[in-house]
């Protein structure tokens, strides 16, 4: 008896002890690389920003960025986008998720289809967008049908900017609903069943059970999901590229205009750093109001 | 009396219970089709004649499906090899994120150490910074270290990316293999490596297998980088995107719904996943 408890108890403390090198081997592959290429090249691209060709401090790269035409007109329109695209799609992940958390028979094919556009990239979605909205396209066709226009409309046209605009938010609504959607379902499943059956008990209707009893709880969550979406629209691209082209420029535009057909590397890096200084400004003023615990953040 | 108005009772919640179910249904299936019709739309302009995206008013059921777009598309220089780029750079991010991100993840999900918060942290926040900010630097990187316009650069950048969530995902998998078993199997005479290779890897593999399907996904959809960092060698998206100025219109709808087509798939074989890959990070 005393021979084998004896025998039984070098087993947890060589595993300790051998355990003490091991994880930090595990990690030193993954924590080197992301140095290289994610820390390494932010400070890069700062100092990139900020020299001229002879090396000395300068700010002339932001200077130049400050004074192009479409500077006033990339910031006001990335900030339109995100006015109008985060309500909206706040609205429709809110009504999925709820429609799915009520298990309804039949919920797991309606989650299957609202999860799609989660593999569809931004190039793809302006293009689906760009067949209905094009002027001899879908939607015009659909309206015309039902007798609603008489004649086509140009949505894409520089004439009709604010049509422009409506076709970006449609499409970006259309793709990355889904994310809110998986991160608000995520939070919904977290709240305790007791919750809603108390509120029927009480006498809620389902509206007010709703509004009083589960966004509060879905606190957390909502936050994560604004701020994912705030920090992505600020690199919104492909999307606009696709539908708009250059007739409306946004912050990612004019980085990737910068640097692959103006082939200006250090102008480019400014619109990049103003990209990144705006993200952190608003992940701050984030953190500030809503008080988001550190590990929430990065949701 | 009492039974009458019970049974009333009864009727009128019946009638209730149907009202909620239908309106519950009509909710739905009208977002189900917000979401499904643009996916089928741009299939019906890549299945259709070339001569048919210029028609107008179009037709908007598949009476008249061609290939024609398609085989357009397909057969245009630089597409095939381009999509050979596409799942070279895929494949090549799946086998650097997993071979860097699973020793990782499973360290996080088995050892208490010091800086473990730290660190999970900073994966966390790394996912933050925008893809502008490290693909510039990196491109004048990559020139100078003879990187610039080769596959293996567009790896390197990608695996960046999927990195973070393949350590968080594979910290949740581990996590959720019993460490019991793994010790047993110790305790039964194999080294802790046989250990994990004979049991807690199988047991991992299924959600292994949703971290490289997000790897691919997400690497098979990144234009910024791609765009940035090839001239040559492109990868798909990268080849819409430099020719979306002076590639006709059919060529775009066809490329769209080419770079739709694996969506369809690889959501539906990580739908157990979804919380884990895409929901809050554990």
């Amino acid at each position: 008896m005393a021979v084998r408890a004896g025998r039984a108890l070098p087993f947890p403390a060589r595993i300790a002890r051998s355990d003490a090198a091991l994880p930090l081997g595990l990690l030193a592959p993954s924590i080197i690389y992301l140095s290289l290429l994610i820390l390494v090249p932010v400070v890069q691209a700062l100092l990139l920003s900020m020299q001229a060709e002879n090396g000395a401090f300068s700010l002339e790269h932001y200077d130049r960025m400050v004074h192009d035409q479409a500077f006033v007109e990339s910031l006001t329109n990335t900030a339109k986008l995100l006015i109008l695209i985060v309500p909206i799609q706040l609205t429709l992940a809110l009504a999925m998720a709820l429609l799915i958390n009520s298990r309804f028979p039949g919920h797991g094919i309606f989650l299957y289809i609202y999860a799609i556009p989660l593999a569809i990239s931004d190039l793809a979605a302006g293009i689906v967008w760009l067949s209905i909205f094009t002027e001899n396209g879908y939607m015009n066709t659909i309206l015309q049908g039902l007798g609603l226009i008489k004649e086509p409309i140009a949505y894409l046209s520089y004439e009709n900017l604010h049509l422009v605009l409506m076709t970006i938010v449609v499409a970006e609504s259309w793709r990355a609903t889904a994310i809110v959607m998986v991160i608000l379902l995520a939070g919904l499943q977290l709240i305790p069943r007791d919750y809603f059956e108390a509120a029927e008990l009480f006498g809620a209707g389902r509206w007010k059970r709703t509004m009083l009893v589960v966004l509060p709880l879905l606190r957390p969550s909502l936050q994560s999901a604004l701020i994912i979406r705030t920090i992505f629209a600020f690199q919104t691209f492909a999307v606009v590229l696709a539908l708009a082209g250059r007739q409306f420029p946004v912050l990612a535009y004019e980085a990737y205009d910068s640097y692959a057909n103006l082939f200006n590397p250090r102008v480019a890096a400014a619109w990049a750093g103003l990209i990144l200084v705006l993200t952190l400004i608003v992940v701050v003023f984030y953190l500030r109001i809503f008080r988001v615990r550190e590990s929430e953040m990065a949701r | 009396m009492s039974a009458v108005a019970d049974r009333a009772g009864r009727r009128s919640l019946g009638r209730q219970v149907l009202i909620d179910r239908t309106l519950l249904y009509t909710v739905a299936v009208i977002l189900a089709l917000w979401t499904l019709v643009p996916i089928y739309l741009i299939a019906l302009a890549a299945f259709s004649e070339r001569s048919a995206v210029f028609e107008y008013p179009k037709t908007v059921l598949p009476t008249r499906f061609s290939t024609e777009t398609m085989a357009f598309f397909v057969g245009s220089s630089g597409v095939l090899s381009s999509v050979k780029n596409s799942v070279i750079v895929a494949l090549g991010t799946i086998v650097v994120a997993l071979a860097l991100g699973a020793p990782a993840g499973y360290a996080l999900s088995r050892f208490r150490f010091p800086g473990r918060d730290g660190f999970q942290l900073a994966v966390l926040s790394s996912k933050m910074f925008p893809i502008a900010i490290l693909a510039i630097p990196l491109a004048v990187t990559f020139i100078d270290l003879g990187l610039y316009d080769k596959l293996l650069g567009v790896i390197i950048v990608h695996s960046a990316m999927v990195l973070p969530f393949v350590i968080i995902v594979t910290a949740g998998v581990f996590a959720s293999v019993s460490r019991e078993l793994e010790e047993a199997a110790q305790t039964l005479g194999t080294s802790r490596l046989g250990a994990f290779v004979r049991v807690a890897l199988p047991l991992a593999l299924p959600g292994m297998a949703a971290a490289a399907i997000f790897a691919f996904v997400t690497s098979w959809n990144e234009v910024f980088a791609a765009t940035i960092l090839t001239l040559r060698e492109r990868t798909l998206p990268a080849l819409v995107v430099a020719s979306l100025n002076q590639s006709p219109i059919y060529f775009k709808f066809a490329g769209g719904f080419f770079l739709i087509i694996p969506s369809l798939f690889f959501i539906w074989f990580m739908r157990k996943y979804l919380f884990n890959l895409w929901g809050p990070g554990r």
